[in-house]
């Protein structure tokens, strides 16, 4: 009792959780363990979710699964048991930090503030923050939503990013929170929102698996462009190397094309629908130059 | 632990993280107050209704706290606010019209008041039945009728033998404010995870949040304890059964 | 909405099993688990050492004034910061939402417990114990043999109440992405936008069960007043 106390105490003196290096080096980790655990979502869609047999599958597991790869053969373990643990947009960052997950494969904006926390791998897409909205609705702006109400997932960069706007443009919209996007979609299919604000490719994903994919469009309009990357461990060079060489050499290999065409422009599960999400030119460009800017 | 946290500026916010708990706490307070008026109003009624001599009567009291009683409360929250809409076409229509927020209000303490009147039904039964049977049977030999026996003996007595078991259902009541955080509402608890989430400072945002409920929990008894005393009826030790 | 399709419930139904089964082992771990750890705190608190009833005092009543939300979050993201620098170990252990929900349930419920526990052993009237002692018993051996297996049966019952309260509480892990029974319906309802459907069918399953075991629980009363 008393040593738990002290933990307590000890753990505010600290400040809580522990810095990233204190975990010992994730390769470290991995080797003792025999065991890589990586954080996937469950309806970040075609990224990171859970197939009809609630399988997790996706873009960014794929990429992941390259990066176990490379683990695999600089750690000289073949048999590296790879975990799987859902996380989501809310609780992925403290997951990493305390050390439930080694690397998180899913849909998260590399950006500045959040890298003070945690390191990127190279940016695998970009993605404009945008609205979907039902094509029976008078929205054709972001500014039309002013009054109105629009959803968005809590935890994610486009929180912030709707309360800039409003101050910017003088706007009001009322926000109400979905747990994850699943849910901020349902609250737009079911007229509680007159929008969802999310990363584009996500609404397209949420809309290609809607009871009525026709009854709903995305706004060409871009509150901002943010990069897309797997999250890992602050401070640790080495895992981060092995992550940057990974994915870069898939990506320099033009493996990424066949990756990318597999998610993005063919029909994917659990539905057999086709995104239709051609390769924009900034995403070919990082690919041609992986980097880690965060926006 | 830095404290300075909570002086820090909520990003694109309109003040800091104290003042964003804060508004929280208002929430929070606001949906328990609401709520335990519906559920003491509702659960007096309904406790009542069971102890009268009319079966169908306690029938339809006991159904009624069978129900709340055997649903998970977070259940009961999706049920409220995505169910009940979806099946009713007149509600959903009105449910559109409304402010999300006051949809969010209305139906946490909707949720909440009848989830919370379940447990306050059955505290006001036992309450009755414990009191010795004679104490009825006075009543109606007085001339009094059944209405006025229970408004003028039962259930003052009733009432004060329950306060201890009230005051921590009203304790629970607070509590259980947190789970409106399912359906979005932005009470302490939502702001508390909103701020860890923002931040990444975990640690304070959920140390401060224990704190406040730790007070808003003691005061809630306190003022219960307060009660308990003003309405004691001198000679008698009310929660002594 | 207008059209229900309640067939999507078949369909899933493997999968809703698969979560109901988890509700089920965290409620039975989480009571035994809690009971075990309840009684202890129960004789902590009713020690004479007075730190140890003191720290036991507080631990219940802190469990007992804040939300069961706010103590599963806080062990989720705590918990293996606190493990490390309990075992000292290189590393926080690796603890799961699974994981960390059993060892949440037993620390909460086992400050509820507690107080049920307690008032067991008080109702064991005083002159038992001491008779133990006269007879040469210590205080494990007057505890375990003649005080803890009638306050248990004394309790019984409102330790099986409590046990279906913590059923329902254990819906609450779902927030946590922890696929139990609501965690699962959730899931599909949200894949599949078959919200009503779901949550309906998990409210009815809900209902029945708790209906059947608190029926259950009330016979179990009634025996054990006449047996008495």
């Amino acid at each position: 009792m008393r040593r738990f106390i002290t933990t307590i105490i000890t753990a505010a003196l600290l400040g809580g959780p522990v810095a990233a290096q204190d975990l010992g080096g994730t390769l470290k980790k991995i080797k003792d363990t025999g065991t890589i655990t990586l954080g996937h979502r469950e309806s970040s869609i075609p990224f990171s979710y859970l197939d009809d047999k609630q399988q997790p599958i996706g873009y960014a597991l794929d990429l992941c699964m390259k990066i176990v790869d490379a683990v695999k053969t600089e750690l000289k373990i073949p048999n590296l048991k790879v975990t799987l643990q859902p996380v989501t947009s809310s609780n992925r960052i403290p997951l990493l930090q305390n050390g439930t997950i080694d690397l998180e494969c899913g849909s998260t904006t590399n950006s500045v503030a959040r890298q003070e926390q945690v390191s990127f791998g190279p940016t695998y897409f970009v993605i404009n923050v945008s609205a979907a909205v039902k094509k029976s609705s008078s929205v054709n702006t972001i500014a039309d939503l002013d009054g109105k109400t629009v959803s968005t997932t809590s935890g994610t960069t486009s929180v912030p990013l709707i309360k800039s706007y409003e101050k910017a443009k003088g706007v009001d919209v009322k926000e109400i929170y979905g747990k994850d996007h699943a849910e901020s979609f349902l609250l737009l299919a079911d007229d509680r929102a007159a929008a969802f604000i999310m990363d584009d490719i996500l609404l397209a994903g949420q809309i290609a698996n809607a009871r009525n994919p026709a009854d709903y469009r995305i706004l060409p309009e871009s509150l901002r462009q943010e990069p897309y990357s797997m999250m890992l461990r602050k401070g640790d060079a080495p895992f981060k190397a092995l992550v940057d060489r990974a994915v870069g050499a898939v990506m320099k290999s033009g493996e990424i094309e066949k990756i990318y065409a597999k998610w993005f422009t063919a029909p994917i599960a659990p539905k057999g629908v086709n995104l239709n999400f051609p390769m924009t030119p900034v995403i070919r460009d990082a690919f041609k130059n992986p980097n880690d800017k965060g926006v | 632990m830095k404290l300075d946290i909570f002086l820090q500026q909520v990003p694109d916010g309109d003040g800091t993280w104290w003042q964003s708990l804060a508004s929280g706490l208002q929430w929070t307070l606001l949906v328990a107050l609401l709520a335990w008026i519906m559920a003491f109003a509702l659960g007096s009624l309904v406790g009542v209704a069971r102890t009268t001599d009319k079966r169908w009567l306690t029938r339809l009291g006991d159904t009624y706290v069978e129900l709340f009683r055997n649903i998970p409360l977070l259940v009961q929250f999706f049920l409220w606010y995505f169910v009940v809409p979806g099946l009713i076409p007149s509600v959903k229509v009105w449910v559109t019209t409304l402010d999300p927020t006051q949809h969010q209000l209305v139906t946490a303490i909707v949720c909440l008041g009848f989830f919370t009147s379940a447990r306050i039904a059955e505290q006001v039964r036992s309450g009755i039945q414990s009191l010795a049977r004679g104490q009825r049977n006075a009543g109606y030999a007085v001339g009094l009728t059944q209405v006025q026996t229970y408004r003028f003996v039962l259930l003052p007595m009733a009432y004060r033998i329950i306060i201890p078991p009230l005051t921590s259902e009203l304790m629970n009541l607070i509590k259980n404010t947190a789970v409106a955080y399912s359906i979005g509402l932005t009470e302490l608890f939502f702001r508390t995870r909103e701020m860890g989430e923002m931040t990444f400072r975990y640690f304070e945002a959920f140390a401060a949040a224990t704190l406040i409920y730790i007070v808003i929990s003691m005061a809630a008894n306190r003022v219960m304890a307060f009660i308990e005393r003003r309405v004691a009826v001198p000679g008698y030790i009310a929660g002594s059964h | 909405m207008g059209d229900l399709d309640f067939e999507i419930i078949g369909r899933a139904l493997p999968y809703l099993a698969g979560g109901l089964r988890y509700t089920f082992q965290l409620t039975l771990v989480a009571a035994t688990g809690g009971v075990i750890f309840g009684t202890l705190l129960a004789m902590a608190r009713l020690s004479s050492f007075k730190p140890l009833a003191l720290a036991a005092a507080g631990y219940v009543n802190l469990m007992r004034s804040i939300p069961l939300l706010l103590v599963i979050f806080w062990f989720y993201f705590m918990m293996p910061v606190l493990l490390q620098s309990l075992t000292g170990a290189e590393r926080p252990p690796q603890i799961g939402a699974e994981r960390s929900a059993y060892i949440t349930f037993v620390m909460f419920e086992a400050a509820f417990f507690c107080e049920i526990m307690r008032a067991g052993i008080q109702s064991i009237a005083k002159g038992q114990a001491g008779a133990g002692y006269a007879l040469g018993l210590n205080y494990w051996q007057v505890m375990g043999k003649i005080v803890l297996p009638q306050a248990f049966r004394n309790m019984l019952p409102i330790l099986l109440t409590q046990s279906i309260i913590l059923f329902q509480d254990v819906s609450l892990v779902s927030l946590l992405n922890v696929t139990d029974f609501v965690g699962a319906a959730v899931k599909v309802a949200q894949r599949d936008s078959r919200v009503v459907e779901m949550y309906l069918f998990v409210a009815v399953v809900y209902f029945v069960l708790c209906f059947a075991l608190s029926a259950a629980v009330k016979r179990l009363q009634l025996r054990i007043a006449i047996v008495r």
